[in-house]
């Protein structure tokens, strides 16, 4: 039993050049203590998706347009403001990339810190700060008790980083979600927060979705990885199958051009032109206008995401691998 | 082979910090640039890798004359920059260009391409006016813009064409030294990838001397000749690209490749040697090697002096005295 099922989410923003499809019908589910990773290059929907889930989409211009997110039983895309609110860094915390603009630069760490216990939990103050100066501790801040009462000015971008694991773990969620956590930190900084990650999920049997553009950090961390391309799921596989095996062409054009799998001095496999611009409909593949397998039929059939096998975890959406002829 | 194209000696950046609000008075001196040397030759591509905050940056606008340097010469084709007159430093710049991280921020918003790469042909008086509009159709295609694109402004781009736009610029005075400072860190990975092919081709193609400054080893490693890895405003290892790479020698560079995430799950259970703690603060960098406070290495002979750049192979140094005892 999944803790976490999408289905066919449909996100859109209406902008005066016309209606972006950000996320357009994709569907996932999480276990418990599993880790999912969302890949895809700017503009993929992957961040969307992931705000849409708690409802941070602005709306307007944004709009979630259909679709159904089961999280134990609550539809989180229907759900009430007051339910909400009780799954919404209680059950469900969030990490966002930039630690240096997701704190309050006038609040000292500590208020920050126990704030989902106060409001969640309605404990009392002193026991919500042994909790705080606890975590703290856990996520490897030298000298918490002392760090604890600083304010976010006093950190640097790793401990920030750090500060905000704390906070959307504090509550002992379920879930996390985790959106380009470390894409704003230097890589030493970045193999500690990702080592932390997995220690706190060992311990915890926490329920992780990773969104990154990394498929390093992905191959890394992750169980499952979802590739997206222009608000669509193009592939879902094992970490493993995904990385030797992949069978959609933008996963593996993708793969190509990552410098560090290839020999110095190859020129490097580049994808030709630009991801379709969304707000116009996009008949077909997303991909197939820059893809050097794509046939007639793939401008104009839209592809199903489905099992690479019979039963397989491995799901695609390219007709032409699914018909066995790449 | 004639001698080096652009040569840096001992090159320091200081920037003094003050405090207090009626009477200033100096709290200290950020060190972000403390002794570099480094020479680079024609044809060559020279990455230079490091952290936030180790000083890459500044080294660069050091080079460009941009910043003063607080001591040290620039000489690029033999010729010293910091004495050079204002006009002399202009020819200069002709010579040495530069490539911003940041497309989006680099381009005047309110000049079309075409605008954009016309003035450093009018201003260096490199063509004459007639001959201005060839030029620079024959610059689009170097960068691979279709000629279309001319009347159109920065903002009608995407990311990847701006910065093809910054590069043309770039090559539009016909430099002999290009330095890219993270040319391709604000580019989705497909992208990037069409980027340094490009650097590649043109470095090839025109002979240009190509300083690369970024903080991702493997794109480093995938362009370079020679990498120079910085931490806290010095040059800790310098050596053949693949050579610092796949056998770094420094203990910092060892863990700076260790961290790297490798898409690959096979490699999943590879021992990994993570640093714990941050960079000190370059205001009051630790005595000794800057490094000795995170060095899994680190050992007594480490505190007495600044270790110098020793012999660690052919044509590869490192900063660390304890070279020959650790693997």
């Amino acid at each position: 039993m999944a803790l976490l099922s999408v289905q066919d989410l449909r996100v859109s923003f209406h902008t005066r050049a016309g209606v972006v499809r950000a996320v357009d019908g994709v569907s996932f589910s999480v276990a418990r203590g599993e880790t999912l990773g969302l890949v895809g290059e700017s503009g993929s929907g992957k961040s969307v998706t992931c705000q849409s889930l708690l409802r941070l989409i602005p709306t307007p211009p944004g709009r979630i347009e259909g679709g159904t997110a089961a999280f134990d039983g609550i539809d989180l895309l229907s759900a009430p403001a007051d339910r909400l609110r009780a799954v919404r860094g209680r059950r469900i915390g969030m990490i966002f990339q930039d630690p240096m603009t997701s704190l309050n630069p006038y609040l000292r760490i500590s208020d920050q810190l126990i704030e989902p216990l106060i409001v969640h939990e309605k404990i009392s103050r002193a026991d919500a700060l042994a909790r705080g100066l606890a975590m703290l501790e856990a996520v490897g801040i030298n000298d918490a008790a002392r760090r604890l009462h600083a304010y976010p000015h006093e950190f640097s971008g790793g401990m920030r980083q750090r500060v905000m694991i704390a906070m959307a773990l504090i509550a002992r969620p379920d879930l996390l979600v985790a959106d380009e956590p470390t894409t704003a930190l230097d890589v030493t900084v970045q193999a500690q927060i990702l080592d932390l990650l997995k220690r706190l999920q060992r311990e915890s049997g926490l329920a992780v979705i990773f969104v990154t553009h990394d498929l390093g950090v992905v191959s890394g961390l992750c169980d499952r990885v979802q590739v997206m391309y222009a608000g669509r799921v193009v592939e879902s596989a094992p970490a493993r199958t995904l990385f030797q095996a992949p069978r959609h062409p933008y996963t593996r054009a993708l793969q190509r051009s990552v410098p560090a799998l290839q020999p110095k001095g190859a020129a490097l496999h580049t994808i030709p032109g630009q991801p379709p611009d969304l707000s116009r409909p996009v008949p077909g593949c997303p991909f197939a206008p820059r893809c050097e397998f794509a046939v007639d039929r793939c401008h104009t059939e839209v592809p199903a995401l489905l099992p690479a096998a019979p039963g397989s975890p491995h799901t695609h959406a390219c007709l032409r691998a699914q018909a066995g002829e790449i | 082979m004639t001698g080096p194209v652009l040569q840096l000696d001992d090159i320091r950046v200081h920037f003094p910090v003050d405090s207090g609000f009626l009477r200033r008075r100096r709290v200290g001196v950020v060190k972000a640039v403390d002794g570099v040397s480094l020479a680079v030759g024609r044809g060559e591509v020279l990455g230079l890798v490091g952290e936030s905050g180790c000083g890459k940056s500044t080294l660069a606008r050091a080079v460009l004359q941009l910043v003063p340097a607080t001591s040290g010469t620039v000489t690029l084709d033999g010729q010293p920059l910091a004495a050079a007159s204002p006009a002399a430093l202009q020819a200069a710049r002709r010579k040495l260009q530069m490539v911003f991280q940041d497309p989006f921020a680099s381009l005047n918003p309110r000049m079309t391409v075409y605008d954009t790469l016309a003035e450093p042909l009018a201003v260096h008086r490199i063509a004459p006016p007639r001959d201005i509009p060839a030029r620079v159709a024959a610059l689009m295609d170097d960068v691979g813009l279709a000629a279309r694109f001319l009347r159109k402004y920065p903002h009608e781009f995407s990311g990847g064409q701006r910065q093809r736009i910054a590069i043309a610029r770039a090559l539009a005075v016909e430099p002999q030294v290009i330095i890219a400072d993270e040319p391709v860190s604000a580019l989705d990975v497909s992208i990037q990838a069409q980027i340094l092919n490009l650097l590649a081709e043109l470095v090839r193609r025109r002979r240009l001397t190509l300083v690369f400054i970024s903080h991702d080893l493997a794109v480093v490693k995938h362009i370079s000749d020679r990498v120079a890895v910085m931490y806290l405003g010095k040059v800790v290892e310098l050596g053949p690209a693949a050579e610092v790479i796949e056998r770094p020698r420094h203990p910092y560079t060892q863990a700076l490749v260790s961290a790297i995430p490798v898409p690959d799950p096979a490699t999943a259970g590879r021992p990994r040697l993570v640093l714990a703690g941050d960079p000190p603060s370059p205001l009051a960098p630790p005595p000794g090697c800057p490094f000795h406070p995170r060095c899994p290495h680190a050992a007594p002979k480490c505190l007495p002096q600044v270790p110098p750049l020793l012999p660690a192979g052919p044509a590869h140094s490192a900063a660390c005295v304890r070279l020959g005892e650790i693997p």
